[in-house]
């Protein structure tokens, strides 16, 4: 009995088959943890341009992650990086962010444009950006209380066209001018 | 499988109990509480304080470093340069404790391995199930003439802190037309970016305040990391400025100073700058040395899963001072290190295995203001070693857009202020 019990420790524990047979992924704090250096700890950047990744859902995750590493989404440093890293990986990282609390940040806004943006709000970006984005379920990415400078270089790569936008919000997009899209971004900026 | 017979079966089941399965000591959890000291409150070691902490609150930490601020030597450049105060790069202790760290003023002078005991210069001893070890870099005398007196006139600004007042101080009082003259050590070294990149930050300031100087680059090696970058950089903002010469060009750079004279040779050439910054040579910091931890080369090899010492066991050693590579030595590198070292030490007292290591490094280099340049890699375990992750990683492109290294300047901000509070917050 003693003698089987030990028999199942070893064989638990990789001993009897030999370590590097056995190797596990790294768990999902192991691999969340190494996004902290640059996107701040557990996902809440002190900025001023890395986004916040906290609160983000595990598909919206995935998904940016894949597109990183495709090149699908350009970028500079992070698609770099996603090459590093398998979908399982990326699974896991994102199960670890989105148990998060969206990460709070205190900028310089202007409440003018904030107010603007709020009024363009409702019409243009609710459907998918719900609760004046700081929803994570619509798997559209945290946009609540985001860094500014990140909401507007994604604004420039999707006008660009070097980021694709989903149709509608590319319907969107195309209407609205570039002061009331600046206004936007400090609508989703300015949310507490 | 190998057939086993109940007597040798009873023979792994008693040994289980002193031994964990991968072969580290148990620590007997019964009784006294777990604890764990680190030598060193750099980047490494203040990150697996935290970190440890984070883990299993029940785990003791105690910190050892011998000064209450710390100086970051990253970003440390824009401090030579003119952009940023000696304020900004300054970090305390107080963040730590907040995690239940116990932070102790104090200087390590020995460490008893089998004795698992740490003693400082203050008298103090302190117990430990595992200890961290974490002491940076110290400076080989490389160049002849270089001494402690010295660095006082021609700094090294290669440890944060006064060394990089010191440097700044000298390029303000220069002349407009003098020279500066550079000395990167051989590999391997901390940052190894950072030399070139202080060039351009060197020449940022003279640009716009004494544009007829001009910066000389010494080297030791015949070549150094970004270096298409960094020289498209310097062609790109301070055409005829810098000039860079390789080792085989002068016989393998500085060889010696006189302090007094202000007078710095090769083995070709002499030269009267106005101001000299030689970095010498590197090895891991002294304590290591002395705790009998660092090999014939200086530095201290360790296993690849852990870092714990291939020396001396109990004993993991984090940062510059280890033999990493290819993790390189970077501030990143170091915390992203004391996060899987926080975690298999919070595993082995807790007498668990180590679960599956994952590294990664990005190092920015700030060659002038809206412009910078990266390089970064993705790092796992394969045989027990570290492993770049292939495919993963690389440079800044060569092509990149004015746009895109705008993006990476303002990045490389976010990442000096993230992996500061990572580190210290």
């Amino acid at each position: 009995m003693y003698v089987g019990k030990t028999l199942a420790v070893l064989l638990g524990s990789g001993l009897l088959l030999g370590a590097s047979q056995l190797q596990a992924a790294a768990t999902a704090t192991m691999l969340a943890d190494t996004c902290a250096g640059c996107h701040g700890t557990d996902g809440a950047s002190n900025g001023p341009a890395t986004p916040s990744i906290a609160g983000n859902s595990e598909t919206y995750m995935v998904d940016t992650m894949m597109a990183f590493k495709s090149g699908e989404r350009p970028s500079t440093v992070m698609g770099r990086i996603a090459k590093g890293y398998s979908e399982e990986e990326f699974k896991l990282m994102g199960s670890y962010f989105a148990k998060q609390p969206i990460a709070k940040t205190s900028q310089d806004l202007n409440d003018t444009k904030v107010a603007a943006g709020s009024k363009l709000f409702g019409k243009n970006c609710e459907k998918c950006h719900d609760e004046k984005g700081g929803l994570a379920d619509d798997d559209s990415g945290i946009l609540a209380s985001q860094w500014l400078p990140y909401l507007q270089y994604s604004m420039v790569d999707f006008k660009a066209g070097s980021r694709e936008m989903a149709k509608k919000m590319k319907k969107k997009v195309d209407k609205l001018s570039d002061d009331e899209l600046a206004a936007l971004l400090q609508f989703f900026a300015s949310q507490q | 499988m190998s057939k086993i017979n109940r007597r040798s079966f009873i023979k792994i089941a008693g040994s289980a109990a002193a031994v964990s399965a991968v072969g580290f000591p148990a620590i007997a959890a019964a009784g006294g509480k777990k604890q764990v000291v680190i030598v060193g409150g750099g980047v490494g070691g203040a990150t697996a304080a935290k970190y440890i902490r984070r883990a299993d609150s029940s785990v003791e930490v105690t910190l050892i470093e011998p000064n209450k601020d710390y100086y970051t030597c990253f970003m440390s450049n824009e401090v030579i340069g003119g952009d940023r105060n000696m304020d900004s790069i300054k970090f305390g202790y107080d963040g730590l404790r907040k995690h239940g760290v116990t932070v102790v003023h104090d200087t390590v002078t020995a460490i008893d391995a089998k004795g698992r005991k740490v003693t400082t210069k203050g008298g103090q001893s302190f117990g430990y199930d595992r200890c961290i070890v974490a002491p940076g870099i110290s400076f080989v005398d490389n160049i002849e003439g270089y001494d402690a007196a010295a660095a006082e006139k021609m700094p090294h600004a290669w440890k944060a802190g006064p060394q990089t007042v010191l440097l700044r101080k000298q390029l303000e009082a220069m002349p407009d037309g003098g020279m500066v003259l550079i000395a990167p050590p051989p590999n391997p070294f901390r940052c190894p970016p950072g030399p070139y990149e202080r060039a351009c930050q060197i020449a940022h300031y003279l640009k716009s305040h004494k544009p007829k100087s001009k910066i000389l680059i010494l080297d030791s090696k015949d070549k150094f990391s970004k270096q298409g970058l960094f020289t498209q950089a310097w062609d790109r903002h301070y055409k005829g400025m810098i000039e860079w010469v390789k080792a085989v060009d002068t016989g393998g750079g500085v060889k010696s100073v006189d302090a007094k004279t202000g007078t710095v040779s090769t083995e070709f050439d002499e030269y009267k700058p106005a101001v000299t910054n030689i970095i010498p040579a590197q090895v891991a910091g002294t304590i290591a040395k002395v705790a009998g931890l660092t090999d014939e080369k200086g530095w201290c090899p360790i296993e690849g899963k852990t870092f714990e010492s291939t020396i001396h066991k109990g004993i993991h050693v984090i940062g510059d001072a280890a033999h990493q590579s290819p993790l390189p030595k970077s501030g990143y590198a170091a915390n992203s290190e004391a996060k899987v070292v926080a975690a298999a030490v919070v595993d082995l007292v807790n007498g668990r295995e180590p679960g599956t290591p994952s590294w990664v490094n990005t190092c920015y280099s700030i060659v002038a203001p809206k412009d910078g340049i990266s390089v970064a890699m993705v790092y796992n375990l394969v045989d027990g070693k570290v492993a770049k992750v292939e495919g993963s990683g690389g440079l800044t492109p060569m092509d990149s857009s004015p746009e895109d290294r705008a993006r990476e300047e303002q990045y490389a901000h976010s990442w000096f202020k993230n992996i500061t509070g990572d580190i210290f917050g």
